[in-house]
């Protein structure tokens, strides 16, 4: 298909997005990260029966604990589709990178940077 | 097990806002089952306040510990060492951890990360229900295995009151009335010679209306 999408998107693969944790997308933004976007397959059409539906409460989980730390909920989303729905995947990047383009950068980035700028290494 | 709840993030941020060094101590028997202060836990709420310090512009150490238990004087003493390093400690252990910490690190302040609630059973992932008050005289054995002081609203030693309907109590419609369930269950097992008996005026002083309690052993004291 040689579909593009935005470059500045990272990719980590899961067997299933059942194996999403709430750690995971809150050290992601602890990290620095300015947006998250959980991928998994259609409702209902889970291979692991659950593992999707287990993704967004930890999904909404984790929006929760970001607005009140003041980071935002709108920067974490799930989505949902099917393997073979390639064109979809490539429009919901652009959505997700548009969104985080709009709301800036994870306000965490600055101090973050100060920290490293002063150590001199990579957290 | 003890019965713990998730303190909102806001109220444990409001607690320790002004800390610079602080421990996340977590507790791996009770709070860990009940998914409220296991080593899980200890990770979500270290990552999430060290993203409010970040996002205040705020450099504040946050380190993670979970003990084996928070009730015990020998695993308390495993932060012995480090403990010093920190202005305050969060402890999501239940009630008995949080003091016990508190006792052990005099010179740290201790905040509670959980609501402590009941003793309970694990009905369903994700649903706690109680099943025991710590009466100190257990009388189970008169009452087919169901607690009327945990499960009655009135605790009730004579059974079921005009509130009770259709097996609900009065206060809601969504909890079972402890005495329906005492009278169905001593049915079915052939026994309600037992709810025929009047039960005697219970000794509360061995509940907390006789101030704190303790049991000494001497069987097993060194």
């Amino acid at each position: 298909m040689r579909l593009s999408y935005p470059t500045d998107i990272r990719i980590v693969r899961v067997p299933c997005t059942g194996k999403v944790d709430l750690i995971h997308i809150l050290r992601a933004f602890e990290k620095g990260a300015d947006g998250v976007s959980v991928v998994g397959c259609m409702e209902g059409d889970c291979h692991y029966n659950s593992g999707n539906f287990r993704a967004k409460k930890r999904v909404d989980q984790a929006r929760k604990i970001l607005d009140t730390v003041g980071i935002g909920a709108e920067r974490v989303r799930m989505y949902n589709l099917s393997s073979s729905e390639g064109p979809r995947f490539a429009q919901y990047a652009e959505e997700m990178a548009e969104m985080i383009r709009e709301l800036g950068p994870n306000p965490v980035r600055k101090t973050l940077q100060r920290e490293n700028h002063q150590t001199g290494g990579e957290r | 097990m003890i019965v713990a709840d998730k303190k909102p993030l806001e109220e444990i941020i409001e607690q320790i806002k002004d800390c610079g060094r602080l421990l996340v101590l977590g507790c791996n028997e009770c709070v860990t089952v009940c998914e409220a202060g296991g080593k899980k836990e200890v990770g979500v709420l270290a990552s999430s306040l060290r993203m409010f310090f970040l996002k205040e512009g705020r450099e504040v150490k946050i380190d993670e510990r979970t003990l084996e238990r928070q009730c015990d004087p020998e695993y308390m003493e495993e932060i012995r060492n480090v403990a010093d390093g920190y202005d305050a400690i969060v402890s999501i252990a239940c009630g008995v951890g949080v003091q016990f910490t508190a006792e052990h690190y005099p010179r740290q302040r201790v905040y509670p990360g959980v609501n402590t609630c009941f003793m309970g059973a694990t009905e369903a992932r994700g649903l706690w229900t109680e099943r025991c008050q710590g009466c100190g005289q257990c009388i189970l054995a008169e009452t087919g295995g169901i607690c009327p002081v945990a499960r009655c609203a009135k605790r009730l030693f004579n059974g079921p009151c005009g509130g009770s309907t259709g097996g609900k109590c009065e206060i809601s419609k969504e909890t079972d009335c402890a005495w329906q369930l005492i009278v169905d269950r001593l049915q079915a097992l052939g026994k309600m010679a037992d709810y025929e008996r009047i039960a005697p005026i219970k000794d509360w002083s061995k509940d907390r209306a006789g101030g704190p309690r303790k049991i000494v052993r001497e069987d097993v004291k060194e």
